[in-house]
């Protein structure tokens, strides 16, 4: 890693400031991602929540994971995403407005007593004086809370990368492995589901009360009360379970 | 004393016939299930699958009793195990055949007449549009007879028991699309069950007593048994007995049962099936030696069911309902051998009557045959010139079941005759067997008189029959059975050293004197003449027609007639109150029983409708749901560990 | 004056907190899928700090399988989100109701 960001991990005023700064870009970007109604915006802040991340990895000595992140993350995922929003057309605002009565309201106070609870649960011992990683505190076990014990050592002696690269192939090349084959998976059930169907019915088993919305039908027509059996409605006039696809919107399909 | 003592039964050598025994009741079982599945594709070839594995299971049943004959007589008991059925803690129960001279003598006979009537079907069955079915019904009731011959154990003889009984009902309904043979069907079922409740308990009994099912096992064990134990098991299986044999006061299903085609009739309910029961009696006889008083029970039973029902038949006009009363009759006679211990005689008599009865039910296919599937005997008349060998066929099964001197029933009857009058007790039971001797002689004579002799009744009839000879598929079972009617009584000449008696010793237990009623030649000289005057009086009296004798006039003919309303007196007593019973019941099941259900029903209903309101649909509100409950688990966990307060349990387990 | 290892956990908390009222409130299924990642950040982060407490890279190699893990469930997520949108025109997860009662 650079000799500025190596400078800047261990202990210090540095990492204070340089934590202050990005953690408050981590959180202002997480809540712009949850509160901008605009999709493309919202994936805008992914990133930018990403890269804050990355550096906090630098910072705490993972720098191998900084790069992964900016490549994997940053690079690529997010790519994805708004490679998908922008397939889809889905540009128009995103109403923030939930169905049920309520629900943001409880979520945010469930939000909050996540939030306590989780912080009680992982940080509560690690605000010490000896929970400053690398310390003298730390090393020689003094001062309150418990001790960070750092990775400058580890890192040293054969670097980051080769440390987390001999893990990878030693202790956890079987899971490794096996991660391959995931990956091999995910890459045929995506061409699976991506493949393009003659009647998108066909996606839905038949007799299925799920059954495909037609285009231009306002979500919001299929109010909660009525909305399976709307659904049933058309099926029953079909014995093989398709919906009344209009040859209109099949054609549509077709040129998309 | 002897019939299966400890450690008689000795296992099959291998290769042996009576290691194949079990094909013996495979065979056919297979073959009704084949002609079940595929029986409408073969066609014109489907009897002759049946008839097929028929052959094989006597040729089997032949070769095993000449294989046995040729042992030593100490070691014709063969046991061979095929395998394992029931392995549960004690009671374990093999797919085993018992292979021994009373097993042997039983399936010779089941096979020999059942591949006589299966010939005999293809003539009667040939215009049938079902004959798949009726040969698959044949050949599994085969098998199923040849499980209850065979079967080592209580258990598979009962499989075999139930399954006969099942066949009986298909074949009793096998016409099910008239509403009468189907009730008919119902009630051999049902009257049947009655008789197996008692064949149950009797295995539970023996059961709890011996520990096993095994008769190797049960019958050796059977004499350290405890009195009132024998008397239940010995009572309870003679229930099971007077259920599948049509005794009193079970018997009411068999003339019924005569709803069936005719080589049914002869197969099942005359020959073999109804002999169950005296089969069952004479396998237990180790059981039923130690309780005599039983034993005269069970002859008393037989005594009375046997004179009601020849009284019965005296005034039926139906052709095959005077031969179904006559197989109560009869069947009430073997009941008094093995009743008062003289088992082969019973199954001598058994063995003889399955002859002739069979060959009379045939006989009786074959006028009904000839005359256009009438039943009324007292339309009929003269027939002996188009017939003449149904006609001298069934002259010789008339004179056999009447006792004629030198026929087969001649000599299992007197042998009958001659135990009772040799047991202490007996005088009634001798009087009531003299007395329907006699009865016999003279109903058989009235019905082959009404059928054959005197004048052709039936061309004054509107559209009357043609007769005409069976073929000969029909004829061919009736001469071999007429011939073994004439000559079964050399099965067992005499009643200590004949042929029979000597096979069947190592079996079932010896008859044993234990009185003098009356010299066993007077005897016989009486039981003559009552035949020859039963068949004098039967022929002259009926030679004219029926209206001989002005029937119907008086109440106790018309009584006889309706078989003594005995139906009805079963409908009054039992099944009247068992309906009112049962619809107060009914309504107790739909008030209370279902209303608790229904309730605990309702209740759940009414409790899921308003739990269902939780179900939103909303994908989203499920995962606030589970976000909660993942808070709360958190807190829970914290609140745990704040609980064990200095030293954190979690940060502990790291270090 | 230096930041002891506990800030880290307490802004992973608040990340994950706030993924997770991402997912209850955003009503578009590609936003809720964001919001997931975002959440999966979060513990990435926690495992990197509590690598840093133990000094060992263990922490950091299960991070990475999280990453790849990741990776491979937005492919097929996004491929779902691509047959729903087909079928039903619209990404609102609210419209989705085969679940309702």
């Amino acid at each position: 890693m650079t000799p500025v960001l190596a400078q800047a991990t261990e202990g210090g005023a540095a990492e204070l400031w340089t934590f202050i700064i990005v953690g408050a870009v981590a959180l202002g970007s997480a809540l712009g991602l949850i509160l901008m109604r605009n999709a493309v915006h919202a994936a805008l802040m992914l990133v930018l929540n990403f890269l804050a991340i990355a550096v906090l990895y630098a910072v705490l000595q993972a720098q191998f994971l900084a790069v992964i992140q900016v490549i994997v993350y940053a690079g690529a995922i997010v790519v994805l995403f708004l490679f998908v929003l922008m397939l889809l057309g889905v540009s128009r605002e995103d109403s923030l407005t939930a169905r049920v009565p309520g629900q943001k309201t409880m979520a945010s106070i469930v939000g909050v007593l996540l939030f306590v609870s989780l912080a009680a649960a992982t940080a509560g011992p690690f605000l010490g004086d000896a929970s400053v990683c690398g310390s003298e505190a730390a090393l020689e076990g003094t001062g309150d809370g418990e001790p960070c014990l750092g990775l400058a050592a580890v890192n040293a002696a054969e670097g980051n990368l080769r440390g987390v690269g001999f893990l990878l192939f030693t202790d956890y090349v079987w899971a490794f492995e096996v991660t391959s084959v995931l990956l091999v998976i995910a890459a045929i059930g995506a061409i699976v589901l991506g493949r393009r169907r003659e009647d998108p019915a066909e996606l839905v088993e038949p007799g299925s009360t799920v059954l495909p919305a037609r285009p231009g039908e306002d979500d919001a027509a299929a109010a909660p009360g009525d909305g399976a059996p709307d659904a049933g409605a058309p099926d029953a006039g079909r014995p093989d379970g398709r919906p009344d696809a209009e040859p209109s919107r099949a054609e549509g399909e077709e040129r998309t | 004393m002897t019939g299966l003592a400890e450690g008689a039964a000795v296992a099959a050598p291998a290769g042996s016939p009576a290691a194949w025994a079990w094909l013996m009741a495979v065979v056919p079982l297979a073959s009704a299930a084949v002609l079940l599945l595929v029986g409408r594709r073969l066609g014109r070839a489907a009897p002759w699958v049946a008839i097929l594995s028929a052959g094989f299971s006597l040729t089997l049943a032949v070769w095993t009793a000449v294989w046995l004959g040729a042992r030593e007589a100490g070691e014709r008991t063969v046991v061979h195990t095929v395998a394992t059925w029931l392995p549960a803690g004690d009671l374990e129960v093999d797919w085993a055949v018992l292979v021994d001279p009373l097993a042997v003598a039983m399936s010779l006979l089941v096979t020999g007449v059942g591949l006589l009537i299966h010939v005999y079907s293809l003539g009667y069955m040939e215009h049938d549009r079902d004959i798949p079915r009726f040969f698959a019904y044949l050949n599994l009731f085969l098998g199923s007879m040849l499980v209850l011959v065979l079967g080592e154990s209580l258990l598979t003889l009962f499989v075999g028991w139930e399954l006969v009984g099942l066949c009986s009902y298909l074949l009793i309904g096998f016409w099910f699309d008239s509403r009468a043979n189907a009730s008919a069907a119902k009630k051999a079922f049902v009257i049947n069950r009655v008789g197996d409740v008692g064949f149950m308990i009797a295995m539970f009994v023996l059961f709890g007593a011996i520990g096993s099912l095994s008769l190797t096992e049960v019958l050796p064990a059977a004499e350290g048994l405890a009195g009132g134990t024998l008397i239940a098991v010995g009572l309870l299986l003679f229930l099971g007995a007077t259920g599948k044999s049509a005794q009193i006061p079970l018997y009411i299903w068999l003339p019924d049962a005569m709803a069936g085609p005719t080589p049914v009739s002869a197969l099942i309910h005359a020959a073999t099936m109804v002999t169950a029961g005296v089969y069952l009696v004479a396998r237990m006889s180790p059981l039923y030696v130690q309780i005599p008083e039983i034993g005269l029970v069970v002859a008393a039973v037989g005594a009375a069911t046997a004179l009601v029902a020849a009284l019965i038949a005296v005034a039926q006009s139906d052709i095959k309902r005077v031969l179904a009363y006559s197989t109560v009759s009869q069947l009430g006679y073997m009941f008094m051998a093995v009743g008062v211990g003289a088992y082969s005689a019973g199954i001598f008599h058994l063995l003889t009557h399955g002859f002739f009865k069979a060959l009379l039910f045939l006989a009786a296919g074959s006028v009904m045959h000839a005359m256009a599937d009438r039943g009324d005997i007292r339309e009929m008349g003269g027939l002996l010139r188009d017939l003449p060998i149904t006609g001298g066929t069934a002259a010789v099964g008339t004179l056999a079941i009447a006792g004629f001197p030198l026929t087969a029933g001649f000599y299992s009857k007197e042998e009958i005759l001659a135990a009772v009058a040799d047991t202490a007790g007996g005088e009634v039971i001798l009087a009531i067997g003299l007395a329907v001797a006699l009865l016999t002689a003279f109903y058989m004579a009235r019905w082959f008189a009404l059928v054959f002799l005197g004048p052709r009744r039936f061309e004054e009839l509107e559209d009357p029959p043609h007769p005409h000879e069976s073929p000969l598929s029909m004829t061919l079972p009736l001469v071999l059975l007429a011939v073994a009617s004439l000559g079964g009584g050399l099965l067992n000449l005499d009643p200590e050293t004949g042929l029979l008696a000597g096979w069947l010793a190592p079996s079932v237990v010896a008859f044993e004197q234990t009185a003098a009623i009356i010299g066993h030649g007077l005897l016989e000289a009486i039981a003559i003449a009552l035949a020859l005057v039963g068949l004098a009086a039967g022929v002259l009296l009926y030679r004219g027609g029926p209206r001989v004798v002005s029937e119907a006039s008086t109440p106790v003919v018309r009584f006889a007639q309706d078989a003594f309303r005995v139906d009805e007196l079963y409908r009054a007593a039992i099944v009247t109150p068992g309906h009112w019973l049962a619809v107060g019941l009914a309504w107790f099941d739909a008030r209370g029983i279902d209303g608790l259900v229904n309730g605990a029903g309702r209740g759940t209903a009414a409790l899921a409708t308003a739990g269902a309101r939780v179900q939103t649909g909303f994908v989203r509100s499920y995962a606030l749901a589970v976000l909660i409950g993942t808070v709360l688990l958190i807190a829970a966990l914290v609140g745990v560990w704040m609980a064990a307060a200095d030293d954190l349990m979690l940060l502990g387990g790291w270090r | 004056m230096s930041v002891p290892a506990g800030y880290y956990l307490i802004l992973a908390a608040a990340l994950f907190s706030i993924g997770a009222v991402g997912v209850l409130i955003r009503r578009s299924v590609i936003v809720m899928f964001m919001c997931v990642e975002l959440m999966l950040n979060s513990v990435n982060l926690t495992l990197v700090t509590f690598a840093r407490i133990q000094a060992n890279l263990d922490g950091q190699v299960l991070a990475f399988f999280v990453i790849v893990v990741a990776a491979a469930e937005v492919v097929v997520g996004l491929a779902l989100v691509v047959n729903l949108f087909r079928l039903r025109a619209s990404t609102d997860a609210d419209g989705v109701g085969a679940l309702r009662a």
